[in-house]
């Protein structure tokens, strides 16, 4: 397992070295020199040659890069807007995305491994053309039109929109007042997030279920005469979850991509704002370093979910 | 066996119905549309549904109606132009690793793997936002950006059949290896690249909606459903009209796509039967 492990974390070395390198490159396609489009259109040359040293950018594009990886590794990578550290900006806002994510993570696997399991021990019944039809509305509704719906909905309800993660005012409202006012402002857009997150899984979950159903395993259950439910439950709902460990690393990309337009929709203060923002204000190292790290978050998900596997099931020994 | 498979799945059918009268939609725009998709009429701006203008006017005063048919054009545009892109970038990139293995195929699969990390859509708004937004860079960079499960696929079926009889046949009579490749080999891997090309489409229209949301899609004054949708949700309290039907017709050609595809996945796969 160990050697596994190393294994796994060696390989995955030359693909953070390529993703730094697309991530490096892409911000360089861009014509002109960044700063000069970050910058006001009247500031001298001489304000941009000192922005352009302090940036290293001009120096070559190999050395640049190399310059690149090391400030990102020691965190001294500082925004082109406000010459605050990159890092810090984005740790600001790690807890809200982080938040965000996990409910929708926890609603998406809540809701959809019942409804795949459900529909794949009543197949062909109507709640399963129900599903079946209900995932696919999921997964080819423009979340932000979802998005728009629903605050229309809320605002005809309540009067306002609700909106950001928290109510003006409720800080000193005491601490029952204060989560409620957060749980209440997180479930709009955790739910949207997870949608398509459910649709999905959901689709996973039933073929996984309907494959374990045709295992010798389960006819042998059954020919022991045990009833229906405990071979659909204790038989084949353990063995059928297992590929959906997997499924987690796929979630995190999808999930982040999900959340730049979410959280533009709820003016939710998480990493996904702060991207779109960063790239509408061309704060390319800022977009730069959202897309290492977040590439990076992609590959450490995808181990874990390999690592996950080989736990849940004895069968894989690495 | 395959057609008979197909039509018994009334969902798929519905589908493809659907997908085909955008399609008609988009093709007859011009005859269809009652008015001028770019006529300004400051004197009927934001005029709720009617006899007049069926889905109402926009802020300018354009009929919606008319829009929106032209908006097929761009978002079935938009949709073709990237998927077709990507299928090209992902089938030579899959036949290339499938067919010379080696160095080749760990290069090029470990440049899919890198791809495959990045969060799509942030990274399709990152270069999009940098090239400068336009629909040529938008079909363009979706392309570019969403090949990598095709170029998996392909790789797995060349890997397959090289091996096989005519494939060393061919070879034995002294065949190129670009003959090889794109007239002996390709062909038996096509149909099945194209099945999931029509559930790409889908995800692109999807994509495009998004960009346009965000202001990095087709820019206006041409019309697309995403910058409709998004340019209307100013007036969300005052004009429903344009937030709802432009998010309706996203949301029924997508899924039409989405349920014709996986209708045509499930006839191929004999194992779904």
């Amino acid at each position: 397992m160990i050697k596994y492990l190393i294994r796994r974390l060696l390989q995955n070395i030359p693909i953070l070295f390529g993703i730094t390198l697309i991530s490096f490159f892409i911000i360089h396609l861009a014509p002109g020199s960044p700063i000069g489009l970050t910058l006001n259109p009247k500031a001298s040359p001489k304000i941009i040659e000192q922005m352009e040293k302090n940036y290293d950018l001009d120096k070559p594009i190999v050395v640049q890069y190399v310059l690149w990886v090391k400030k990102l590794c020691t965190g001294e990578l500082h925004s082109f807007k406000d010459g605050k550290p990159v890092l810090e900006k984005i740790a600001e806002r790690i807890p809200a995305t982080l938040l965000l994510n996990v409910v929708a993570m926890v609603i998406i696997f809540s809701v959809a491994i019942p409804l795949g399991v459900f529909s794949a021990t009543r197949r062909y019944s109507w709640f399963d053309n129900l599903t079946t039809f209900g995932a696919y509305l999921g997964i080819s509704i423009p979340s932000f039109w979802l998005a728009y719906l629903l605050i229309l909905a809320t605002v005809k309800c309540f009067g306002h929109p609700i909106l950001g993660m928290r109510s003006f005012g409720m800080e000193e409202s005491g601490v029952i007042a204060f989560i409620l006012d957060h749980l209440w402002h997180l479930m709009l857009p955790s739910l949207i997030l997870a949608v398509g997150g459910i649709a999905a899984i959901s689709r996973y979950m039933r073929s996984s279920m309907l494959e374990v159903i045709q295992q010798d395993y389960i006819r042998t259950a059954r020919a022991k005469g045990i009833s229906e439910d405990d071979v659909y439950y204790r038989h084949a709902l353990r063995n059928a979850l297992l590929p959906i460990v997997t499924i987690f690393g796929f979630l995190v990309p999808s999930l982040i991509s999900g959340s730049v337009i979410i959280e533009t929709v709820f003016a939710w203060p998480g990493i996904g704002r702060l991207a779109y923002q960063a790239v509408l204000s061309r704060d390319y190292s800022l977009v730069m370093t959202i897309l290492t790290l977040s590439s990076a978050l992609t590959l450490i998900g995808n181990m874990l979910a390999d690592v996950l596997y080989g736990v849940v099931d004895p069968r894989i020994r690495y | 066996m395959f057609w008979r498979y197909l039509l018994k799945n009334r969902l798929a059918i519905a589908g493809g119905a659907c997908v085909l009268v955008v399609f008609v939609t988009a093709f007859l725009a011009p005859a269809l549309s009652p008015y001028d998709p770019g006529a300004i009429s400051v004197s009927e701006k934001l005029t709720s549904p009617s006899w007049r203008h069926l889905l109402g006017t926009d802020q300018l005063g354009r009929d919606v109606f008319s829009r929106m048919l032209y908006g097929a054009r761009i978002s079935l545009l938009v949709g073709f132009v990237a998927v077709g892109l990507s299928l090209v970038i992902g089938i030579l990139v899959g036949a290339m690793a499938g067919y010379y293995g080696k160095w080749v195929d760990t290069i090029l699969m470990r440049f899919v793997d890198v791809m495959m990390c990045f969060p799509s859509f942030f990274l399709i708004l990152t270069v999009i936002a940098l090239l400068g937004p336009n629909i040529m860079n938008v079909m363009v960079v979706i392309g570019i950006t969403s090949w990598m499960g095709t170029a998996r696929f392909v790789r797995a079926e060349f890997l397959t059949l090289r091996e096989r009889d005519f494939v060393r046949a061919a070879r034995a009579l002294g065949a190129r290896d670009s003959r090889i490749i794109f007239y002996h080999i390709l062909p038996n891997a096509l149909a099945p690249v194209f099945v999931a090309a029509t559930l790409d489409v889908a995800t692109a229209i999807l994509v495009e909606a998004g960009l346009s949301f965000l202001g990095f899609g087709v820019q206006p004054p041409a019309p697309s459903w995403g910058n409709i949708l998004t340019s209307g949700r100013v007036y969300i309290f005052d004009a429903w009209w344009l937030t709802l039907f432009p998010g309706i017709a996203i949301l029924i050609t997508v899924l039409s796509f989405n349920l014709f595809g996986e209708g045509l996945r499930d006839a191929m796969d004999p194992r779904l039967r």
